[in-house]
């Protein structure tokens, strides 16, 4: 953090910054108002995220959160290269959770083409998807831990993930970019042996987490350093766009796994968890629940899922097996045909969203006919959340800005795109 | 869901012209962009729509003379689970819309991002700066025009 003079900082920002009905000048601020510079390269900020904060004293009267210091332009980029192309790039979006962008990229892509991956890879798509979600949320909840101060949470959170990623690498070959699914499938089958290791890591998991949870519900500078801090009503919540656990942290029953199902989340049995504080400790409280809502379907994926091909049986429109280009012509030419002209969807538009770990993730596609999609839109979740910091923060100190961006738990590689 | 939110939006405004498509089982309204305020105040007020939730704000480039922008909204209705995409078209000579922000706060920065991307102005928007570029920046790299590759020294180096 570093104080500004009125050269550093753009005068749009100090505009915003200062709003137009109050009249002081950064240069001769009153004795106790002052501006601050928090990041782009700060720990508590989870990234690249700057804020910008008008303080009086220590309290933060306005702030204004500053874009774009990892934007890598995939809007742009997506438009210049084919639909299967463009997998590896979702993983950079959510780096936290690559798996579950994929998922939801192949998704979109596979609504426009007007196809539909088999049983056996959605459901491969749905555990790696609650699995990306678990890693999600020990990542968000020991940060949150250790911004307010908690370091040992971090590192079991971790220890716990660490599992997790080696099954990511004994499933798709990465720990993380794992770049799994194709268009109408995915990359490859999951042996019995990783089910069996996962399953086996489910049963251990909940006594490791009760420990983590134990480290922080009972600890009492954790609970006040959150508890009534960044509170967000459920009228503010929806108004700014929140989606996700921050949302449902808010008091609003709302999870795109069950307002608009997609894959086979309507047959699987699990409780959207919600609490109605709106607080920083409620949106805590939601994730470590939906830690365990995400266990409870991963062993019901498990125990359901359905021998059978991982990849569509469709030419024109999905990748063939590998031991079939090299022997078969007509395979080859179809290989070649979808990797280098792409899958040529029919004209038209489509957006589709499913429920990230951190909120709603949509990507809308708009289509001409081509390889290449005309225009791609990537309907962020911590973009969206992002935007609620300001109102958020006043009239709180800046020791809570910490804590209420931790509770937020944006990622910035998805925020800037 | 689509027969009424037709049926309503035909009777409360009835000199508004809505081109209705359908396809991928999403449902899109059409219509001039002089309305967009109107029909999204009634579209959220209303006791049986109630689409309290804008999701996005974007913009679409078709690279042509006449209707060059389609500014594109996709709004939810939490209540309904039902999601309804809006469309307008924007001329580039005359590049603007009335903003929606004081709608659904949400499409303020979605707007500013349109805005930085698409360069099309968001009219009575409380605050509209770039989203991702730097200010100083000329162009507006979603275009179809701008270069994959960037212009070279459009964007200033850091002062040392």
């Amino acid at each position: 953090m570093q104080k500004l003079t009125k050269d550093d900082v753009h005068p749009k920002i100090v505009q915003a910054l200062l709003g137009a009905d109050v009249h002081i000048t950064v240069d001769d601020a009153l004795e106790n108002e002052m501006i601050l510079n928090m990041g782009p390269q700060h720990p508590a900020t989870h990234g690249v995220l700057r804020l910008l904060l008008r303080l009086d004293g220590e309290t933060v009267v306005a702030c204004v959160p500053e874009l774009g210091y990892l934007h890598r332009g995939y809007e742009k980029m997506a438009e210049n290269m084919t639909y299967l192309e463009f997998v590896p790039h979702t993983d950079r979006l959510d780096y936290i959770s690559p798996p579950a962008n994929n998922v939801a990229y192949a998704l979109a892509v596979e609504k426009l083409a007007g196809i539909t991956a088999p049983p056996r890879a959605q459901y491969i798509r749905m555990l790696l998807a609650e699995l990306a979600r678990m890693c999600s949320h020990l990542v968000a909840i020991g940060a949150l831990a250790m911004d307010v101060g908690a370091l040992t949470v971090f590192l079991w959170g971790l220890r716990e993930r660490e599992k997790i990623l080696d099954f990511f690498d004994a499933i798709c070959g990465a720990r993380f970019t794992t770049s799994y699914t194709r268009i109408g499938g995915v990359a490859s089958d999951v042996t019995s042996d990783a089910l069996k290791n996962i399953i086996a890591f489910i049963n251990q998991f909940e006594e490791k987490f009760d420990e983590m949870e134990r480290l922080l519900n009972g600890n009492r500078i954790f609970i006040e350093r959150l508890e009534g801090v960044g509170v967000i009503g459920k009228d503010d919540a929806i108004d700014l766009g929140f989606t996700g656990p921050n949302l449902r942290g808010s008091g609003v029953e709302f999870d795109l796994r069950r307002a608009t199902p997609y894959l086979f989340y309507n047959e699987m049995d699990f409780n959207i968890p919600v609490y109605t504080e709106g607080d920083c400790l409620a949106r805590y409280f939601v994730r470590s629940d939906e830690l365990r809502e995400s266990a409870k379907i991963v062993r019901q994926v498990i125990d359901k899922i359905p021998n059978g091909e991982v990849m569509l049986n469709s030419p024109k429109k999905a990748l063939p097996r590998k031991t079939e280009i090299y022997t078969k012509m007509e395979e080859l030419i179809h290989d070649f045909m979808i990797v280098n002209h792409g899958i040529n969807p029919p004209v038209g538009e489509v957006y589709h969203a499913v429920e990230n770990p951190k909120g709603e993730l949509g990507f809308y596609l708009v289509s001409k006919g081509e390889g290449q999609p005309w225009r791609m839109k990537i309907r962020s979740p911590s973009f969206a959340n992002l935007q609620a910091i300001p109102l958020m923060v006043k009239g709180h100190m800046i020791s809570d800005v910490v804590a209420i961006v931790g509770s937020i738990d944006p990622i910035m590689g998805e925020a800037d795109k | 869901m689509k027969e009424l939110l037709t049926e309503k939006l035909t009777k409360q405004f009835p000199e508004i012209t809505f081109e209705v498509i359908e396809q991928f089982g999403e449902l899109t309204l059409k219509f001039d962009k002089s309305e967009i305020v109107h029909v999204c105040t009634f579209l959220k007020a209303e006791e049986s729509l109630k689409f309290n939730f804008c999701e996005d704000v974007t913009a679409i480039d078709w690279a042509v003379r006449k209707n060059r922008f389609t500014v594109v909204y996709h709004i939810f209705s939490m209540e309904n689970k039902f999601r309804l995409c809006l469309k307008v078209d924007v001329d580039e000579s005359e590049c603007t819309v009335e903003s929606v922000s004081s709608i659904w706060k949400s499409a303020n920065w979605a707007e500013r991002e349109a805005y930085d991307m698409f360069g099309i102005t968001f009219l009575h928007h409380p605050d509209l700066r770039r989203m991702y570029m730097p200010e100083e920046f000329d162009y507006h790299p979603l275009r179809k025009e701008y270069p994959l590759m960037g212009i070279p020294g459009a964007i200033p180096l850091p002062k040392k």
